[in-house]
């Protein structure tokens, strides 16, 4: 309602045409100078495609490192001063990527918003979380004032934070991880964006916690029909509520699937490494230690990107010499599409049996239809 | 070391070549009345920086001055540094009520007026240098005591301490051989600082004419310069220059030190 | 119940008690090393006086006891707001310090607001340029001041603006044939304590400085300001209240940390200026060796210390609401 409503005030987006894709992202790259001027550059992110519609969750899933929040920068147009980005990035069909930095600062907010892993950190320590709402619907919305501070209350309703009108006047670090992150998500909103890019935002939260915040989002992306890019660690994260996975590995898209195809037979060897680490829900489990544990050899070095040949090879045990020498072109593979010269050969990581995966948490909170557990389908 | 702790150490080179070389280079006394009153510098080549109001050399005075400060300075700061690593360790080790108290002195310590302290003890003793030490000495050690105990507070639960004390040694003992060199290193920090404050206070002491009345000091220079300062304003200018210097350079080169010795600290101070 | 901030500042009181007393040991202990005693002084001052008047005096002042009674009657006398009289001003110690309170925290105060508003602007910019010409002239300008005395810049500042330029009166907190009513006399003492406030300032801006650009350099590398970003909020907004506002809070718990030390910088300064202050009056009571008045201003000034402390804890809670967690968790969350 709120959010939804004034997504067509101002900006690029008021000329939204209903043909165009809510977010299209055409051969990204991202470039991060080393800031020392003494290391190599890092190719963060390595030419990906994107295509999102309104109304749909995308995951973006991938070890650290991977290029996931260089991505969401470079959409956001957040990205450092060190880098530099080359590509195109529509949104509602007018690129982004090439607006000077005001008119960028306009879609931010208004055109996408994002929501961060750490909630408590991204809200200002020392302003009340209703005042932080309000300065977004005065700076997008010219609300001021009664009318501003319905509005916020409004939001924070519709973001789950109950006796809303009590809780604007409370300071972020009065309430919980849960409850911050609900107002991140309420200050994202507020602007009425398109698309909302959220950057791993339950990985901090406690376990219950976490599937009612992924919860608020997925029931957002269905009322108010915005898209919603979703970054994780977690592919189980990913499978319970993205329709569609894309896994990222050394700053490319390895595969992008339907989520439930893609968790039922993995295109891309390093999805399969990644199902067979999957456990649900495992909040602590950062750095992509999953995957270390049973496959030590897989620690070796991952952006290794813009050489010859597959960046997975060193770590792929179906790896052939014609691998390391030619890089697989992304191809369409049964309803979506995969880099592997062999997809689909792999069906379980060698050494380790098929995950047989008992949720750790119940997902009563989580719409039973998003959720496709690995092994439900199996 | 960073480049700015080079240059501070080279000025601090400089200060105690000026006060060591002093005798050599200007023999006479130089409180001597040597010439004509308030010569201008460079206007006569025997007094290179002019002369006083009372005829003495400028130069001669900066160098013998460069000996107080240097002198109360570093005494001042190792006194306090030294109260402070005592008190530090002391309460950090023994904790409870040792504790308690001991910060409470420190607490009124930097609670009260430090130079007032300070002015008030050398009206009660007397203006002496001895006594100017003391005075800065005991007014600046409660900052190196709060940093020491919170290392020691946190270095005392560690092993090797408990093995000191089961090997039979006493506490004390344990916490000055065990504990406390440990804990030093974040004290090095404030050794630039310190030296710093200890010759801004002396200076101003001097100024106020609260130094050693036989002895000539940077202070004591702007102080009679002060009487002079519409015709020979050089003669306060002078003296004022070499104080910010000697107190820039030992606090570049303790900046450069601390930065040394923990990289990591060193956007802190 | 009290009021949450009158219950503060009474705990607060109470919390300076034994600071104070540890402070009065401090200067009995100085007093009493002193050689000579009050009635000496008072006795020197009238020019001398036999033998029997000085026993009468001590007896009445109590220092015919031993120690410990001497220490008690200090005590009893600190409590009943009775620090002796002055030789140097002929009067009660308490009286002097009160006359001449006014003018020292004019200039405090004065010095505080302008050292701390102009140190947080320019650690600001420092913070906001980091690593470029404006912030490497600003963090040595910083690290110049720092080093520079007080008094010497008072007497070049004087140099410059009174004697060659003549744009301000050279020294005292007031013309004596200025004008009488409120509004001119009010702008007589501004005028006079520009040089003094600006001198004294300067010298504490440098920390400021400093500090100020060590916590902008922080919250400016924080999530929450790249969660601001995100927001699109445009970017002085950003900077004003998401990046220096936060960043306020170091400032401000150094003001009270250095509200001793700026006292103490008060006493040459003010004798520079020939400002009637307690700072003044500290340097006639050593002057004069007139230890009972050294030892009043002593102990008021660490009064003052405590309470500008106060001060700061309220206004550090009103920027800071970690600060007030206690009285409002009470209410919210
Ligand atoms: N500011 C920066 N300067 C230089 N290199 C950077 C910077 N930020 C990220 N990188 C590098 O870019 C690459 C991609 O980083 P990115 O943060 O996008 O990974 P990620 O997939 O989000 O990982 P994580 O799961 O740990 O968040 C990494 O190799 C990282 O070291
Ligand atoms: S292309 Fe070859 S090396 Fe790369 S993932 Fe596929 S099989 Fe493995
Ligand atoms: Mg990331």
């Amino acid at each position: 309602m709120a959010a939804g409503g004034s997504a067509t005030a101002g900006g690029p987006t008021t000329s939204a045409r209903p043909d165009h894709a809510a977010l299209e992202v055409r051969d990204l790259r991202v470039r991060y100078r080393s800031i020392d001027d003494h290391g190599p550059d890092v190719l963060a992110v390595d030419g990906i495609d994107l295509t999102m519609d309104r109304g749909e969750v995308l995951s973006l899933v991938g070890e650290s490192g991977s290029g996931k929040s260089a991505t969401l920068l470079a959409l956001a147009g957040l990205l450092p001063a060190n880098a530099s980005v080359s590509g195109s990035v529509r949104l509602q069909g007018h690129d982004i990527l090439a607006l000077p930095e005001r008119a960028r600062a306009r879609v931010r907010g208004r055109g996408i918003g994002m929501v961060f892993q750490d909630p408590g950190g991204s809200l200002t320590p020392v302003l009340t979380v209703g005042s932080l709402i309000d300065e977004v619907l005065l700076v997008h919305r010219g609300l001021q004032g009664a009318a501003a501070r319905a509005e916020t209350e409004a939001l924070l309703a519709r973001c789950g934070v109950g006796d809303p009108a009590r809780r604007a006047q409370a300071y972020p670090h009065q309430l919980s991880g849960g409850l911050r992150q609900r107002v991140a998500i309420a200050a994202a909103l507020a602007a009425g964006p398109e698309v909302i890019l959220a950057d791993e935002p339950t990985t901090a939260l406690d376990a219950t916690v976490q599937a009612q915040v992924l919860d608020l989002l997925v029931g957002l992306v269905a009322d108010e029909g915005v898209a919603l890019v979703l970054v994780t660690h977690d592919l189980a994260v990913a499978a319970a509520v993205a329709d569609r996975i894309a896994v990222m590995y050394a700053g490319r898209i390895a595969e992008e699937r339907p989520a439930g195809e893609l968790m039922e037979r993995p295109g891309h060897p390093y999805t399969v490494a990644l199902r067979a680490a999957a456990l649900p829900f495992r909040p602590r489990d950062r750095d992509g230690e999953g995957i270390q544990e049973r496959l030590p050899e897989l620690r070796g070095r991952m952006a290794a990107a813009g050489g010859t040949g597959c960046s997975f090879a060193p770590r792929c045990p179906l790896a052939t010499d014609h691998c390391r020498l030619v890089a697989p072109p992304l191809e369409p593979f049964e309803g979506g599409l995969v880099a592997c010269w062999r997809a689909g050969e792999l069906a379980e990581w060698p050494g380790v049996e098929s995950p047989e995966v008992e949720p750790e948490v119940p997902l009563a909170a989580i719409e039973p239809q998003a959720v496709g557990w690995p092994g439900q389908g199996a | 070391m960073t480049r700015s702790g080079w240059v501070g150490a080279i000025g601090l080179g400089l200060l105690v070549a000026m006060a060591l070389l002093a005798p050599v280079i200007k023999p006479r006394d130089p409180l001597d009345l040597v010439g004509r009153p308030l010569l201008e510098p460079f206007a006569d080549p025997r007094f290179l920086l002019g002369t006083d109001a009372l005829g003495r050399d400028v130069l001669a005075q900066l160098l013998y001055s460069a000996r107080v400060s240097l002198v109360v300075g570093l005494a001042a700061a190792a006194g306090a540094i030294g109260i402070g690593i005592g008190v530090g360790t002391v309460a950090g080790f023994l904790g409870g009520r040792v504790d308690g108290i001991l910060m409470r002195i420190s607490e009124a310590f930097q609670t009260v007026p430090t130079f007032l302290l300070a002015l008030a003890l050398l009206s009660a003793l007397g203006a002496s240098t001895a006594n100017v030490v003391l005075a800065i000495a005991l007014s600046s050690w409660p900052a190196t005591a709060r940093l020491v105990r919170a290392e020691v507070l946190s270095l005392r639960q560690r092993e090797y301490v408990d093995a000191a004390r089961l090997a039979g040694l006493g506490p004390l003992t344990v916490a000055f051989r065990e504990v406390l060199p440990g804990a030093l290193q974040p004290v090095v920090a404030l050794v630039g600082v310190t030296v710093g404050a200890a010759i801004l206070v002396e200076s101003a002491l001097a100024f106020l004419g609260l130094g050693d009345p036989n002895q000539i000091s940077w202070g004591v220079m702007i102080s009679n310069g002060r009487q002079a300062i519409r015709v020979a304003p050089f003669l306060v200018v002078i003296p004022g220059v070499c104080v910010a210097l000697a107190i820039l350079s030992v606090s570049l080169l303790g900046d450069g030190l601390a930065a040394r010795l923990a990289p990591q600290r060193r956007y802190l101070s | 119940m009290l009021p949450p901030t009158l219950s503060f500042i009474l705990r607060r009181l109470l919390h300076g008690i034994p600071v104070v007393l540890i402070v009065a040991v401090g200067v009995f202990v100085i007093l009493e090393a002193a050689p000579g005693d009050a009635v000496d002084a008072y006795l020197a001052q009238l020019g001398g006086g036999d033998a029997s008047l000085a026993a009468d005096l001590r007896e009445q002042w109590g220092l015919d006891r031993s120690e410990l009674g001497r220490f008690i009657a200090y005590l009893t006398s600190i409590v009943t707001l009775d620090l002796g009289r002055s030789v140097a001003v002929g009067g009660s110690v308490v009286e002097a310090i009160l006359t001449r309170l006014p003018a020292t925290l004019l200039l405090m105060g004065a010095s505080i607001a302008f050292s701390a508003s102009l140190g947080v602007l320019l650690g600001g910019i420092a913070a906001l340029r980091r690593g470029g010409m404006t912030d490497g002239v600003l963090t040595l300008g910083a690290l110049i001041l720092n080093a520079i005395p007080g008094f010497w810049l008072g007497l070049i500042l004087i140099v410059v603006f009174v004697v060659w330029l003549g744009w301000f009166p050279h020294a005292g907190f007031g013309s004596i044939n200025g004008p009488r009513d409120p509004i001119g006399r009010s702008l007589d003492i501004a005028w006079h304590l520009v040089l003094p406030v600006t001198t004294l300032g300067l010298t504490y801006m440098a920390l400021y400085l400093r500090l100020m650009r060590g916590a902008m350099i922080e919250t400016r590398a924080s999530t929450w300001v790249r969660a601001a970003r995100a927001r699109g909020l445009p970017e002085t907004r950003i900077v004003r209240r998401h990046m220096a506002r936060p960043a306020l809070l170091p400032v401000v718990t150094m003001l009270g940390l250095q509200a001793g030390t700026m006292l103490g910088g008060s006493v040459v300064i003010e004798t520079v200026f020939a400002i009637p202050g307690l700072g003044s009056l500290a340097y006639l009571a050593v002057s004069q060796r007139d230890l009972p008045l050294i030892a009043g201003v002593v102990l008021a000034g660490t009064v003052l210390v405590i309470i500008v402390n106060i001060l700061v804890d309220l206004s550090y809670a009103r920027i800071d609401p970690r600060m007030t967690d206690e009285r409002l968790r009470t209410g919210v969350g």
